[in-house]
């Protein structure tokens, strides 16, 4: 663990990192590789210098574990489902289906079976993700410690990989369903004669249109991962502070995620759906 | 921080999750929610056609007291008609029976007198014949003073 704040706050924001160092490279212990291989990071210099070939363990373990979670409780509440008087799990999972059913209802007019469902992953998935913030930062932590991992964020949506996967998947079906609808033609004339409809203008139109096409998922992403960061920030800043006086900080910038958490998770859902809504409208 | 392998992996988790909700999640829990909306639907339907009806049934049987009462104050006028048409009739009967019997004393009254007069002037007859009789001490003939003898019982 870490001694000094400024180490102890790189160590709480570093992931488990799980990737390739070349042959060659010098470990953090002076050992050098003999041959390149995968292996834990032990350093965040490590971590940074396996590059692209490297994944983050906590992240996505976590990630995939808050989507099952989703998926078994949802469809639990499926195969038990009944048209009478539901139980309280069903009306738990009734009332989230209804909610996103009538944001895509309101936001999205054409005739698509896979944005609901998909709005309701989205928000539910990154909501899970989120609420792990609210667990105190160094209990897990400190566990995984002790199991002898030397990092562990367990908040993956305070990983920009993990925001920019789900924001590169709807950006994958803006472009999708914008082919789709309007066809090969139809996109790239809404690419290149918008806002100014003349031929001469042809090449600021798209500068224009596909710098907005491209700042979606790039907003999208960075939008819950710096709420997120941040967040995490503060409450590993926090976490500094003596004992005794922590909640005084920690209790009210807890009651206040309790407000960001969903609201994360709804304005990433509903830019989706407004952001495949405008995929979907032919002019 | 680093951008890597991660970013694949999530993308890749996050297609399967929506496949997955997409095909076991969504259907069956918006088609529960649509069959119980239905339902809920029918039932007030349902009790608004029965006030409906329970209305009109009202009304039907309001009507038909109606009726009925007016059939009623119908029979009960006729009844009362017929009721003083029998007592005048028999009213009428009685007098006229009456009329009869009475017609029938007088007559038998008459009658009865006539016999008894009849008896009477015999009667007189004789006994002015037996008076006579006493008087001229004779007998008289009957056939030879029948003749006066009716004329004076004639007389009585």
């Amino acid at each position: 663990m870490a001694d000094t704040p400024v180490e102890y706050i790189k160590h709480h924001l570093q992931n488990l990192t799980y990737g390739k160092l070349d042959a060659g490279y010098e470990r953090f212990d002076g050992s050098v590789m003999s041959e390149s291989g995968w292996t834990f990071a032990r350093t965040a210099q490590e971590a940074s210098d396996m590059g692209f070939m490297a994944i983050h363990v906590d992240t996505l373990g976590w990630s995939i574990a808050m989507g099952v979670l989703f998926l078994g409780l949802f469809r639990f509440v499926a195969k038990r489902v009944t048209t009478g008087v539901p139980g309280g799990l069903q009306n738990l999972v009734e009332v989230t289906v209804e909610f996103i059913e009538n944001l895509v209802k309101d936001g999205f007019h054409a005739r698509n079976p896979l944005i609901a469902p998909l709005a309701l992953t989205i928000f539910v998935w990154i909501l899970l993700m989120n609420v792990l913030k609210l667990i105190p930062v160094d209990y897990i932590p400190t566990i995984a410690h002790a199991m002898g991992l030397e990092y562990f964020k367990i908040v993956p949506t305070t990983d920009p990989n993990a925001t920019f996967g789900m924001s590169i998947g709807v950006f994958l079906l803006i472009i999708f369903y914008s082919l789709k609808i309007k066809g090969v033609t139809g996109f790239a004339k809404e690419l290149g004669m918008q806002p100014f409809n003349h031929w001469a203008l042809i090449p600021v139109n798209l500068v224009l249109e596909i710098l907005v096409l491209i700042v979606k998922p790039i907003s999208l992403a960075l939008r819950l991962f710096g709420n997120m960061y941040a967040g995490e920030v503060v409450f590993i800043l926090i976490a500094l502070l003596p004992l005794w006086a922590q909640w005084t900080l920690n209790v009210p910038w807890a009651i206040f995620h309790i407000l960001v958490i969903p609201l994360q998770a709804f304005i990433f859902t509903m830019l989706t759906i407004v952001y495949l809504a405008a995929a979907h409208e032919d002019h | 921080m680093n951008i890597n392998l991660t970013l694949i992996g999530q993308s890749i988790a996050f297609a399967i999750f929506v496949w997955f909700c997409v095909k076991y999640v969504w259907p069956p829990i918006t088609a529960a929610m649509e069959a119980r909306q239905k339902k809920i639907a029918d039932g007030l339907s349902a009790a608004d056609r029965a006030s409906l009806d329970l209305e009109l049934a009202q009304e039907k049987a309001a009507q038909q007291m109606q009726q009925a009462k007016e059939e009623a104050a119908v029979l009960i006028d006729q009844a009362n008609k017929r009721a003083a048409q029998i007592v005048e009739a028999s009213k009428d009967d009685a007098r006229k029976e009456g009329e009869k019997l009475i017609e029938q004393a007088r007559a038998e009254i008459q009658q009865e007198r006539v016999q008894a007069r009849d008896a009477l002037r015999t009667e007189v007859a004789l006994l002015a014949i037996a008076g006579a009789e006493k008087i001229l001490e004779t007998s008289v003939d009957a056939k030879a003073h029948s003749e006066m003898l009716d004329k004076l019982a004639a007389q009585l």
